[in-house]
C-alpha cells in the first residue's frame, strides 16, 4: 500500500548520472566525470567519440555532494521557481485531461511548498499564523468534507425512502411522509397488519376509493409499473442531459483517479448534483441497485470541491488524492454506518497511496460523517442504515460447515456474475446495443417492475428486504418469515426455542426462492447501465437470500431431527440453536465478498452493522472462503474487472510481474523505429520546438546536451512546454521564431545580430528518472508502481536511448498476460 | 495574497453557514409532540392477540405499564404479560424530512425546468451567431490554464454579469458534450 514510501536503495540506482539539487536559491549539478564517461564509451566499444570541452555544462564542484540525501533526492526543476521573484505561469505543472500525474514531481512540489512556509514562519507572526493555518487546514477540509458528504447522504437516504413509497401509494397526512412516518403515530396499526394505518393510501384507495378485488390489484400494479418508468426515465435523462460521468457505480474510475490519473469533471459540482439526485431516482425506481458505491462518488465529489477552498489542496494533485481517499472513506462510512469499515475499505480496495496520515484524516472524516448522518436520523431508528440488526445468541463451532458452504456458493456467486456482467458490458460497449442506453433503463426498469411486483419480497425496497433476512424472528414478529407453530407453554421469556415452521415459513421460502432467481440475474443487466448504480445491496441481497434459505433450511433439520449426532450435543430439543438471521448475514457477507474481494474492511462492515462483536469468525470464514473460491475461478474483482474493461491506466499494486523481459524490451522506440524525438539543451529555436511539438503527440520531451553526445539534460513536459512558449511569445518582447530556446543554467554566448533568446530552465525537470537499458522489467514495474511515476528514461552508457511511459508498461504487462495491448486506452 | 486568503475564510464561513442550516432544523425539532413515541410490540399471551401500543410519552415513562392503556390482563398477570412486551423509544424530525423533500423536490423540478428550456426555448432564441466560435476557442485555453476553480479575474473577459453567465453557460456546455462523447456515443469510459 504505502508506495514511495521506501525509496530505491539497489546497486541499480537510477538517475544517479544526473541528480540536480536546488534549494533556496543555490544550485548543486553533479554530473559524472568526463572521464568515467569515456570509460564507459570505450567499454561500449569506442563506437562514439565525443568532446566533452563543448556540451559540458559549468559544474559547481564545490557545492558537489553530501546534498543527495536530503529529501530524499529531491527532484523537479518548476520549484525553484518559488525561490525566484517571479509568479509560476498558470497551467505550467498541470496536466490534461486523461493523463497520469506524475506522483514524484507532485510530493516534491509540495515539500518545496512545505518548507518555504517552514523557513516564512519564523520571520513574522502573521507568516506563522499562516504556517499554522495551513497546518490546520488538512483537518478542517476533513470536517467540511465530512459534514457534506453525510448531509447528502442523510438527504438521500430520506428521500429514497420517501420516493420508494411513492410509487405504492400517499400519505394525507403530509405528502412528504414515508409510510412508516406516516403511520409512525398513528394508534390503529394491529399486531398482524402493522404497516398499516388509515392515513396512508395506496393509489387504488385513492383513486377508486377500495383495495379488494382485481381491479385493484391491477391499478397497484400499474402504476407501480409506470412510477418506476417514471423514475427511471427521469433519472437517465438527467444523467445524459447534464452530467454523463455520474451514471455507473463510479469505484473503479475512483480507484484509477487515485492511483493519479486524472479524469476533468468526474469529480466535479454538476457530476456531485446529478449524481445525488439521480442515485435518489434510481434507488427508487426499483431496479436491482444499490446507493453505497454511488455515495463513495458522491463523497469524493464533495472532497474535491471542498479542495478548491483551500490552495495547498488545489494545486497539488497527490495532495488532492489524499482528500480523495479520506473522502471515500466518509463515504462508506455514511453508506453503511460503518466509520471504520469505512477506513478500510478506502484502504483496501480504493486507495493507491495511503500514509498514516491519510489514516488518520480518514479516520476523522468517517467519524464527522457518520455523526452527521446520525444528528439526521434519516431512518428514525437512531441507527445509520435500515437494516441494522442486533441479536446475540451464540453460534457452534460445527456451525461452521454451512457457513463455509455460504463462503463457496458466495465465491461462486461472485465470478459469474464478474463474468457475466463484463460479458455483458462488453456487448454494450462493442455492439449497436450501447447506442440505446435510455431505452436501456426503460426495458430493464419496466421488467423488473413487472416481475417484481407479484413477490412481496421484490417489491419492497431492496435495504428493506435485507433487513428483514438479517432480523431474528421473536414472538414480537408477525410476518410471514416468522410464522412459526408456536407452543406457548415452553415459552420463557425472550429465550425462544427453535420451532416448527408454519406454512408462512414454507411460503417464504419459495417466494424468497424466486426473489432469488429475479435477482441473480436481473442484477446482471442492471450494473452498469447509464444510472447511478451500486451493487452492494444487490450482491448482499442475494447473500442474505441463500443465507436465509440454507438458515431455515439447518433450523428444521435440528428441529425435526435433533437426536442426529451432529445435533446430539448442542442442539436437543427445546434449545435455541440456529439463528437464520445470522446466516443470511454471512451469506451476504460471503457474496460481496466474491464480488469485491473485500476481505478486512468487509468484515468489519458487516460487525459493525450488527454490533455483535461474536459473528467475526463466521464473518471471517465465509468471507475467507468466498475469496478463496473466487480467486481460484478468476482473478479480478469487479472493479478491476470494470478497469480493465475500460481500459483505465491503472497500474495493480497487488499483483506480481514475474516475466524476464528487460527494460530495452519495452521502451521506445523499438529497434526499427525512429530515432527519440529530444529536444537540444541550446541549439533549438522556438520554431524547431514547434514543428516537434506539432509534428509529435508524446506528453514530454527528454532534454539532450547536443544530438551527437545524446547525453542527459532533463525532461520538459509538452503541456509546459506550450504553455511556456505561448506565454512567452505574447508577453516577452523580442520572442520570435528564430529565437533559440536554452535549458542551462547561462545562456550560450550568441552573435549580438540573433533574436533575444527564451529561457526554459525553470520548467526542465533536471531530474528525470533512468534505468539502464539492462534492467529487469520487473524492478521497472516496481519502480513505477512505488513511486508512482509517468515516464522513466532509458540509458545505455550514460547516453539516452529511449523513454518508458506508465503506459508502456501497462501494454506490456497486458501483452505478457496474453491480453489485447491496444485495450489501454489513455496516456 | 491576502485578497484571496479573505476569498478564501469568506467561502468557507458561507459553507458553513450553509451546512449549519441544513443540520439545525434536525437538531432543534425534535422536541415537538408528533416526534416523539414510545412504541410497545406485546406478542400473543394465553388468549389476548398480539397488539400494539403507541403513546407520546417522555423517554423515562416508556415503559410497559406506562403505554400499555387499558392494560388486557388482570392484576396478578400484568407483570408476566409486562415481560413479553418490548417498548422502544423513538425520535424523529418531522420538520426534517419536510425540508429534505421539500429540497429535493424542488432541485428536481429546477433540473428538469432547465432540461426542457435548453431543449426546447434555447434552440429558438439563440441564432447561429458568428462570434462564439473564436470566443470557444479562447475560452478553451483559458479553461486549460485554470482547471482549479479560480476567481475570474473580474473585468477582464466579460463585461456584465449577464455575459459572464453565458460565457460559463457555454462552457459548461461544452464539458457535458465532451463527455457525452466519451460516456454514450464513444463508449470509452463506464460502461
Amino acid at each position: 500500500m504505502s508506495m514511495m514510501a521506501s525509496y530505491w536503495p539497489g546497486p541499480q540506482s537510477f538517475g544517479s548520472e544526473a541528480v540536480a539539487m536546488n534549494n533556496k536559491g543555490f544550485r548543486r549539478e553533479s554530473f559524472q566525470s568526463s572521464t568515467s564517461d569515456e570509460d564507459l564509451v570505450e567499454i561500449a566499444g569506442g563506437a562514439l567519440d565525443f568532446s566533452t570541452t563543448d556540451d559540458d555544462p559549468p559544474l559547481d564542484r564545490e557545492m558537489l555532494g553530501g546534498f543527495s540525501l536530503y529529501n530524499g533526492g529531491g527532484m523537479n526543476g518548476t520549484s525553484k521557481m518559488m525561490d525566484f521573484l517571479e509568479e509560476p505561469l498558470p497551467g505550467v505543472g498541470t496536466y490534461e485531461d486523461f493523463n497520469t500525474i506524475d506522483w514524484v514531481r507532485e510530493k516534491s512540489r509540495d515539500r518545496d511548498r512545505h518548507r518555504e512556509i517552514a523557513t516564512k514562519s519564523k520571520e513574522s507572526t502573521w507568516a506563522l499564523i499562516q504556517s499554522v493555518s495551513d497546518a490546520f487546514s488538512g483537518w478542517l477540509l476533513m470536517l467540511l468534507i465530512g459534514l457534506l458528504a453525510g448531509s447528502l447522504a442523510g438527504l438521500i437516504d430520506i428521500s429514497a425512502h420517501w420516493m420508494t413509497d411513492l410509487k405504492e401509494g400517499l400519505c394525507l397526512q403530509g405528502f412528504w411522509f414515508n409510510h412508516e412516518h406516516c403511520c409512525w403515530n398513528s394508534t390503529e396499526t394491529t399486531f398482524e397488519d402493522r404497516d398499516k394505518c388509515p392515513e396512508w393510501k395506496s393509489w387504488s384507495q385513492l383513486i377508486i376509493g377500495h383495495e379488494e378485488g382485481a381491479f385493484a390489484y391491477v391499478l397497484n400494479y400499474f402504476l407501480y409499473v409506470l412510477w418506476a418508468l417514471v423514475f427511471s426515465l427521469l433519472a437517465v435523462s438527467l444523467v445524459r442531459g447534464f452530467a454523463p460521468y455520474a451514471c455507473g457505480s463510479g469505484i473503479p474510475e475512483i480507484k484509477t483517479i487515485l492511483s493519479g490519473f486524472i479524469i476533468r469533471g468526474y469529480l466535479g459540482k454538476w457530476t456531485l448534483l446529478i449524481k445525488t439526485v439521480t442515485l435518489v431516482l434510481a434507488v427508487s425506481s426499483g431496479l436491482s441497485l444499490g446507493k453505497e458505491g454511488p455515495l463513495v462518488h458522491v463523497a469524493c465529489c464533495c472532497g474535491n470541491i471542498l479542495c478548491h477552498l483551500f490552495t495547498k489542496y488545489r494545486k497539488n494533485e497527490a495532495k488532492r488524492r489524499e482528500v480523495l481517499s479520506a473522502a471515500a472513506a466518509a463515504g462508506v462510512s455514511v453508506a453503511f454506518g460503518a466509520p471504520i469499515g469505512g477506513v478500510l475499505f478506502s484502504l483496501e480496495e480504493v486507495s493507491y497511496y495511503f500514509p498514516l496520515k491519510t489514516l488518520w484524516r480518514s479516520f476523522f472524516a468517517a467519524l464527522v460523517a457518520a455523526f452527521t448522518l446520525r444528528s439526521i436520523n434519516p431512518f428514525g431508528n437512531s441507527r445509520l442504515v435500515l437494516f441494522y440488526v442486533e441479536f446475540h445468541t451464540p453460534w457452534h463451532l460445527l456451525e461452521l460447515v454451512p457457513f463455509i458452504l455460504l463462503g463457496i456458493f458466495g465465491g461462486l456467486w461472485g465470478s459469474f456474475f464478474i463474468r457475466s456482467n463484463i460479458a455483458w458490458c462488453r456487448r454494450r460497449k462493442t455492439t449497436k446495443l450501447g447506442k440505446y442506453p435510455v431505452l436501456e433503463v426503460l426495458v430493464v426498469t419496466a421488467l423488473t417492475a413487472v416481475l417484481a411486483f407479484p413477490n412481496e419480497y421484490t417489491r419492497m425496497s431492496t435495504s428493506e428486504l435485507i433487513s428483514e433476512l438479517f432480523n431474528d424472528c421473536g414472538l414480537l414478529d408477525f410476518s410471514k418469515l416468522c410464522e412459526y407453530v408456536n407452543d406457548f407453554n415452553s415459552t420463557k421469556g425472550d429465550d425462544l426455542p427453535d420451532r416448527a415452521a408454519g406454512p408462512g415459513v414454507y411460503t417464504a421460502m419459495w417466494q424468497l426462492a424466486l426473489a432469488l432467481i429475479l435477482k441473480i440475474f436481473i442484477t446482471i443487466f442492471t450494473f452498469g447501465m447509464k444510472v447511478p448504480s451500486g451493487l452492494f445491496i444487490p450482491s448482499m441481497a442475494v447473500g442474505a437470500i441463500v443465507g436465509r434459505l440454507l438458515g431455515v433450511g439447518m433450523e428444521q433439520l435440528a428441529y425435526y431431527h435433533h437426536d442426529w449426532t451432529i445435533f446430539s450435543g448442542w442442539c436437543s430439543q427445546g434449545a435455541d440453536c440456529i439463528t437464520p438471521g445470522l446466516y443470511a448475514m454471512v451469506g451476504a457477507a460471503a457474496c460481496l465478498g466474491g464480488v469485491t474481494r473485500m476481505t478486512v474492511s468487509l468484515v468489519v462492515i458487516m460487525f459493525e452493522l450488527t454490533g455483535g462483536l461474536e459473528y467475526i469468525v463466521p464473518l471471517m470464514a465465509a468471507a475467507m472462503t468466498s475469496k478463496w473460491v473466487a480467486d481460484a475461478i478468476g482473478r479480478e474483482g469487479i472493479y478491476d474487472a470494470h478497469i480493465r474493461l475500460n481500459g483505465y491506466p491503472f497500474l495493480e499494486a497487488k499483483e506480481e510481474f514475474s516475466h524476464k523481459t528487460l527494460a530495452m524490451d519495452v521502451m521506445r522506440p523499438r529497434r526499427n523505429d525512429l530515432p527519440l524525438t529530444v529536444i537540444t539543451q541550446d541549439s533549438m529555436t522556438v520554431e524547431d520546438v514547434e514543428a516537434i511539438i506539432n509534428e509529435t503527440t508524446y506528453s514530454g520531451y527528454p532534454v539532450v546536451v547536443s544530438r551527437e553526445s545524446q547525453r542527459l539534460v532533463g525532461f520538459v513536459l509538452r503541456r509546459d512546454l506550450i504553455i511556456s512558449i505561448e506565454n512567452a511569445r505574447k508577453k516577452q518582447d523580442g520572442i520570435v521564431s528564430t529565437s533559440i530556446i536554452y535549458f542551462t543554467d547561462h545562456s550560450p554566448p550568441l552573435p549580438p545580430s540573433s533574436p533575444s533568446m527564451l529561457k526554459l530552465r525553470s520548467i526542465l525537470d533536471l531530474s528525470p528518472f533512468t534505468v539502464t537499458d539492462q534492467t529487469p522489467m520487473e524492478i521497472v514495474v516496481d519502480i513505477f508502481r512505488k513511486l508512482g511515476l509517468r515516464q522513466c528514461l532509458v540509458t545505455h552508457n550514460g547516453k539516452l536511448l529511449g523513454i518508458i511511459t506508465k503506459k508502456d508498461v501497462l501494454k506490456h504487462i497486458a501483452q505478457m498476460a496474453n491480453q489485447d495491448p491496444d485495450s489501454i486506452l489513455f496516456n | 495574497m491576502l485578497a484571496q486568503h479573505s476569498w478564501e475564510s469568506m467561502k468557507i464561513l458561507w459553507l458553513t453557514t450553509v451546512v449549519c442550516c441544513v443540520l439545525a432544523p434536525a437538531s432543534q425539532a425534535s422536541k415537538s409532540s408528533v416526534d416523539i413515541r414510545c412504541k410497545c410490540i406485546c406478542p400473543p399471551y394465553r388468549n389476548i392477540s398480539g397488539n400494539i401500543y403507541n403513546k407520546n410519552v417522555p423517554q423515562k415513562d416508556c415503559n410497559c405499564l406506562h403505554v400499555v392503556e387499558p392494560m388486557p390482563v388482570p392484576g396478578n398477570d400484568v407483570e408476566a404479560y409486562c415481560l413479553l412486551c418490548e417498548c422502544k423509544y423513538e425520535e424523529r424530525s418531522t420538520t426534517t424530512i419536510k425540508i429534505i423533500i421539500i429540497i429535493y423536490l424542488s432541485v428536481v423540478g429546477a433540473l428538469l425546468l432547465y432540461m426542457a428550456f435548453l431543449m426546447l426555448v434555447d434552440p429558438l432564441i439563440r441564432k447561429p451567431d458568428a462570434y462564439t466560435q473564436p470566443l470557444h476557442n479562447e475560452e478553451e485555453n483559458e479553461e486549460a490554464h485554470s482547471l482549479a476553480a479560480a476567481p475570474p479575474p473580474t473585468g477582464a473577459r466579460a463585461n456584465t454579469v449577464l455575459e459572464r453567465v453565458e460565457g460559463a453557460q457555454q462552457r459548461w456546455k461544452r464539458q457535458v458534450q465532451e463527455q457525452r462523447k466519451t460516456v454514450f456515443d464513444r463508449h470509452k469510459m463506464l460502461s
